[in-house]
């Protein structure tokens, strides 16, 4: 067994786990989180991505326990406790899901792709970026066209905020 | 149409949870007690089971029980059943084999469930899963279903002799060989319909809770017809009577008929849940999903398309044979049947057809229903034979597909279906100014001073869907009725209740059915809920697949508008003192016509209950339910045409443009209808050009059962796509819709494949049409290959 001891969207969590946990398991039976899906065994449909130390991982490929001391955003603590984080309300605008289960991994990775590139951001990007996502119902189609919006306004808003 | 009503771009009501992680999907739930599974899973594709030990299994930490067939026949837990039977042309029944929910003595598949273990943990689970020891005395095996009809094929269940399920035909034969018989031109092809497995990004999913206290089951399933489930488990599996079963599907992460079948795993935790007293849930993984959901496609296909002098199509023979895998699933002997053959004859005027399918078992996942089902397996072949026929005949295909046009509705095909309204110039026309047909050699000659070649392909498509008319599918073999039902309760402070029994997993009812009662009675989106998934909430009903939530499922509701429409408009005639006929229902308010006197509904909602001061006689409440059975299927069509580019080094294609010209009939909410349309096409492109399913013919392994070997169209794959549409509409439902989903799937891969072998001027491509495949074609041209059954390893993108 071992001792994992992280902060989840903001508050600490505490428990002892078995060694081979993964830290999506944690997440979704331990903390009770199930906003991060399990959709394969191989590390390759993203749908179990959220943010360590303000990273995107795919929550499936590490052990709980190497989260151990780290900081982690899930889906459920994107936006704070506030309204929608504004990935979140693009997805919604631009019918960016349609049965949701690859969203919250998604919505989490295109939190990460606008933070890496910011306003460099082009449609080749974000289809690039997303290789490690995969959606069997929209075509990518709407999901690209969130994230640039998304980014867009994301940027508008930083630069209203900066003058 | 209000800012919510019919034809709005209504941002869906159901996003919320899912964008904020809160979907509540099967694997999310837990419940008091509640224990892990895992399945012990044949690793033979066929074999004889000699010993099963599970002593030292049942010792381990956490292991509650170690169950088997054995017990689950003695419990009298009946055998999983085909719903839809099928005669063969001499006049016998399909020959199905016994589809045991565990196997008890031999096994057929990879895969093929053979023990459940429960235990504290799912860990627990699989740890004891590995202890358990199953000896085996492997027979031989046969995974491709033209080899499996040969003398001297491994037989795979002794009542299908020579694994030949049916042999079954649609058409007039001798009028077809006649007309072939005196045509100008014969275009004959050979086609491949890949095998696809569906992978819905949620894996299927189970949790079985028995109460001893009530004698009741509980199921919490991934599914997308709950109550099919209940009946089917009820009727035929004897779990148990319908009254003590209740299913629920809650929320579903895409289904694509994959989730239409009762599968083993559901049957037994809830069998496996009394028998050791703790509720049972079970998740596949993705391996496991791949080796045991309904597959889809499968076929191989002979085809012979006969012209006159003047290119106009006379006669068309299609002889198929489609596998059907090692089991015969829910409804696999209805779709390469009366979901193909009756497709066969496009949006073309062909006086004779035939179409002859065998069915045959091989040692391979059971196939069944996949988006499109069949229908996209007679489109491939009819679209892909035109565009051949159009460069034999060196006429543009475009243009040989219009000569060829069915142009007068109500059109009687020779294969059962009744074409009631459409108009196939019209999408045609709107795809090709979309894509600039006529500056396509142009662009050719620019690729090709990049060094690229390019290519340019379409597709005119039809499909039956509205799935179906009671009545003529049960004449036609179907075991259940294909109606849907809504109840529609309005509550006493006038806020509204939809209960459908459609199921959405993807599709977004909760936004588009609460549009049609905006719509209807003007109040607000926030007030209308939709109810579905739940056999104890929601009357019986069908469930969705074959896009029939929209013209059958919202038929319905429809109906029960009406009539609550009926009831309302008494009660505040009555209210208002006015004649009945007057009262208009506006913006949430009953109006006397021309008068400035109304009642806001809400109020007359509050009458109905308080019931304080009615019509006599009239019944208190306001609550309306009623059953929808369509007169007849619904037709959407459209053309769709794909511009690519290959690289000549390398053999790659790239998707440059796609157009989607399609006819849905009206369509109530067109941001929902894009979003299915763009699904669909990437499942078929997915289809076209790199999902491809491959068991390795000696062993029976499935060589393609993760995503390092499958290949699932990513986005950079794909472009964006260019979508029209035009209208007309189904005359014979309320809506006037026809149904989108499965479209894009259906109309797509003739078009990719069309245009790849037009820009390598090659015809000779099987799907999919991966690197290796098109460089093959590209540098043998007129060589011959067998690709067909060859593994075809292509290196996927690994995961960042
Ligand atoms: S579950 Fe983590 S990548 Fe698929
Ligand atoms: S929305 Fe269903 S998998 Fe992406």
């Amino acid at each position: 067994m071992a001792k994992v001891s992280l902060t989840v969207n903001g508050k600490n969590v505490e428990k002892d786990v078995e060694d081979r946990t993964l830290l999506v398991q944690f997440l979704r039976e331990d903390v009770n989180l199930t906003g991060a899906h399990i959709g394969c065994d191989t590390s390759q449909c993203g749908a179990c991505v959220v943010h360590v130390d303000g990273k995107a991982v795919k929550s499936c490929t590490m052990l709980a326990a190497q989260a151990s001391g780290c900081e982690v955003t899930t889906i459920e603590g994107l936006s704070g406790g506030g309204d929608l984080h504004p990935v979140q309300a693009a997805f919604r605008e631009h019918h960016g899901l349609q049965c949701g289960f690859c969203t919250p991994g998604m919505i989490m990775a295109a939190t990460d792709i606008i933070k890496r590139h910011g306003t460099k951001l082009d449609e080749a990007t974000v289809r690039a970026e997303l290789e490690g996502n995969i959606c069997r119902c929209t075509g990518y189609h709407n999901i690209v066209k969130a994230i640039l919006d998304a980014a867009s306004k994301m940027d508008g808003a930083a630069k209203v905020a900066a003058e | 149409m209000g800012i919510e009503g019919i034809g709005a771009r209504v941002a869906r009501k159901e996003d919320k949870r899912f964008i904020t992680g809160k979907g509540r999907y099967t694997d999310d739930m837990v419940v008091a007690g509640m224990k892990h599974s895992v399945f012990v899973r044949s690793p033979h594709a066929h074999a004889k089971i000699k010993k099963v030990d599970t002593e030292a299994a049942e010792k381990m930490p956490g292991v509650i029980g170690i169950l088997n067939g054995q017990q689950l026949a003695d419990d009298g837990i009946g055998n999983i059943i085909c719903g839809w039977m099928i005669h063969s042309k001499d006049g016998s029944p399909m020959n199905m084999g016994a589809w045991r929910p565990l196997a008890q003595d031999t096994v057929r598949y990879v895969g093929d469930a053979v023990l459940i273990v429960v235990a504290d943990t799912k860990a627990q689970a699989r740890d004891a899963a590995e202890a358990c020891i199953v000896e085996y005395e492997e027979l031989d095996i046969v995974t491709q279903p033209d080899k499996a009809l040969a003398d001297g094929a491994p037989q795979i269940h002794p009542e299908a002799k020579n694994n030949l399920i049916f042999d079954w035909g649609l058409g007039d034969e001798e009028a077809t060989d006649k007309a072939l018989a005196s045509a100008a031109h014969i275009t004959e092809m050979d086609i491949v319909n890949n095998r696809l497995v569906p992978n819905a990004m949620e894996p299927r999913a189970a949790l079985g809770i028995y109460d001893d206290a009530e004698d009741h089951y509980t199921c919490y399933t991934t599914s997308q017809n709950p109550h099919v489930a209940r009946l089917v488990m009820s009727a035929f599996y004897n779990v148990a009577p319908e009254n003590k079963l209740r299913v629920i599907a809650p929320d579903v992460g895409g289904g694509f008929g994959s989730k239409i079948y009762i599968y083993p795993e559901e049957i037994v935790c809830l069998w496996a849940s009394k028998r050791t007293g703790v509720p049972v849930k079970w998740t596949a993984d993705r391996t496991e999903s791949f080796l045991t959901d309904a597959h889809g496609r499968d076929h191989i296909t002979k085809v012979k398309m006969g012209f006159d002098a003047n290119n106009n199509i006379v006669g068309l023979k299609v002889d198929t044979i489609a596998n059907l895998g090692a089991y015969m699933s829910l409804f696999s002997s209805a779709t390469p049947t009366y979901l193909y053959a009756t497709l066969l004859s496009g949006q073309y005027n062909i006086p004779a057809i035939y179409g002859n399918v065998r069915a045959v078992y091989t040692n391979t996942a059971p196939v069944d229903a996949y988006r499109g089902a069949g229908r996209p397996e007679a489109t491939y072949l009819l679209e892909r034979t035109m565009e051949t026929a159009a460069r034999e005949l060196g006429v543009d295909p475009a243009e040989l597909r219009r000569q060829n046009f069915i142009r007068e509705f109500p059109h009687q095909t020779p294969v059962i279906m009744n074409y009631d309204a459409g108009d196939f110039e019209v999408s045609l026309d709107a795809a090709m100014k979309q894509i600039d047909y006529a500056g396509f050699a142009k662009r050719k000659k620019e690729a090709e001073s990049r060094g690229k070649l390019r290519g340019i392909g379409m597709s005119c498509y039809i499909e039956a869907c509205g799935i179906a008319p009671s009545q003529a599918v049960g004449s036609l073999g179907a075991g259940v009725g294909l109606w849907e039902s809504a109840e529609v309760r309005v509550n006493a402070v006038g806020t509204i209740e939809v209960l459908t029994g459609s199921h959405s997993h993807g599709q977004g009812h909760e936004t588009t059915f609460a549009q049609l009662v905006c719509e209807r009675f003007g109040v607000p989106m926030d007030s209308v809920s939709i109810v579905h998934g739940d056999t104890d909430k929601v009357q019986m009903g069908m469930g969705t697949y074959g896009s029939r939530s929209g013209a059958v499922g919202m038929s319905a509701i429809m109906k029960a508008l009406d009539k609550v429409e009926m009831k309302a408009k008494k009660i505040a005639a009555h209210l208002l003192e006015a004649d009945e006929a007057d009262i208009e229902i506006e913006n949430g308010e009953l109006k006397v016509a021309g008068t400035d006197k109304s009642v806001p509904w809400f109020q007359m909602a509050l009458g109905a209950y308080t019931a304080h001061n009615l019509p006599d006689g009239m019944e208190p409440g306001l609550k309306e339910g009623a059953f929808y059975d369509p007169a007849n299927f619904t037709f959407p069509a459209g053309c769709y045409i794909c511009e690519v580019e290959v690289d000549p080094d390398t053999g790659t294609t790239k998707i440059i443009d796609f157009v989607a010209a399609d006819d849905f009939g009206n369509i109530i909410n067109p941001m929902i209808v894009e979003g299915q349309v763009h699904g669909g096409v990437a499942q078929g492109i997915g289809q076209a050009l790199m999902e491809g399913t491959y068991y390795d013919p000696d062993s029976g392994q499935l060589l393609t059962a993760s995503y390092m070997d499958y290949q699932m169209p990513r986005a950079e794959d794909l472009p964006n796509f260019q979508l029209s549409t035009s209208v007309t509409e189904c005359p014979h439902n309320p809506l006037g819709i026809k149904g989108c989903g499965e479209a894009g799937a259906i109309g797509s891969p003739p078009a990719v494949i069309n245009a790849i072998t037009n820009a390598i001027d090659n015809n000779d491509l099987t799907m999919p049409a991966t690197p290796q495949a098109v460089w093959t074609a590209l540098h043998n041209k007129g060589g011959s290959r067998d690709d067909k059954n060859q593994f075809d390893r292509h290196i996927t993108k690994a995961a960042k």
